[in-house]
């Protein structure tokens, strides 16, 4: 009972960190400039590598294999924020510019 | 139980794919190296999971140094192409600040 209880548990776990992998895999393609792409890419990298790894923490059982995973979950949740930050810093001064719309002048947002 | 672990790698697939896309078409040399990131991170994933799907547990160590690996390499690449030169810091480097 157990057993199926953390099967179906880390079934979820496995398939909805592929969904957000898919997700942003859209957004990478589909967003319109270089900032809402990083925003698409850096969340649900972060995000899908934490559900993936702990699904199959859950699966792995209690070994050494589990620390290990545990240990990958925890490189990846510091090295991907960095990795993203390094990427928007170093963009930004190189001069891309976030692509701004007509809601983020100032004065036309508050009526309309 | 195969069958998640089998559909879950194939959905990794399909965003490898669709950042491999953001690779080769990005406007900028940013998006390359995002979409470069993307495509590290979710090799790591793939290879665990394949070492869970065919039970060879020594494949989850390369899926650990390739995690360290991609990061070393990612912040290489962007110091290289900011700079120019890894060895020299200067104005605007990615790590000053």
């Amino acid at each position: 009972m157990a057993d199926t209880a953390l099967d179906i548990l880390s079934w979820i776990l496995l398939l909805s960190g592929g969904a957000f992998g898919v997700m942003g895999g859209l957004g990478l393609i589909r967003f319109p400039d270089f900032y809402s792409r990083l925003h698409a890419a850096g969340v649900t990298d972060t995000l899908c590598a934490l559900l993936i790894i702990l699904g199959l923490i859950i699966q792995a059982g209690l070994s050494i294999l589990t620390v290990k995973l545990a240990l990958i979950l925890l490189f990846l949740l510091f090295t991907a924020p960095t990795a993203s930050h390094a990427l928007a810093r170093s963009a930004l001064v190189d001069g891309i510019t976030p692509k701004v719309g007509d809601h983020g002048k100032e004065g036309t947002s508050s009526n309309s | 139980m195969e069958t998640v672990l089998v559909l879950t790698t194939l959905l990794v697939f399909v965003t490898m794919m669709l950042a491999l896309i953001r690779a080769l078409r990005g406007p900028t040399i940013y998006d390359r190296i995002l979409a470069v990131n993307v495509f590290g991170t979710k090799t790591v994933l793939v290879v665990a999971l394949i070492s869970l799907l065919k039970g060879h547990s020594d494949l989850v160590d390369v899926a650990l140094v390739y995690a360290l690996i991609n990061f070393i390499a990612i912040v290489a690449v962007l110091k290289l192409v900011k700079m120019g030169d890894l060895g020299q810091a200067g104005e605007g480097d990615i790590t000053d600040g």
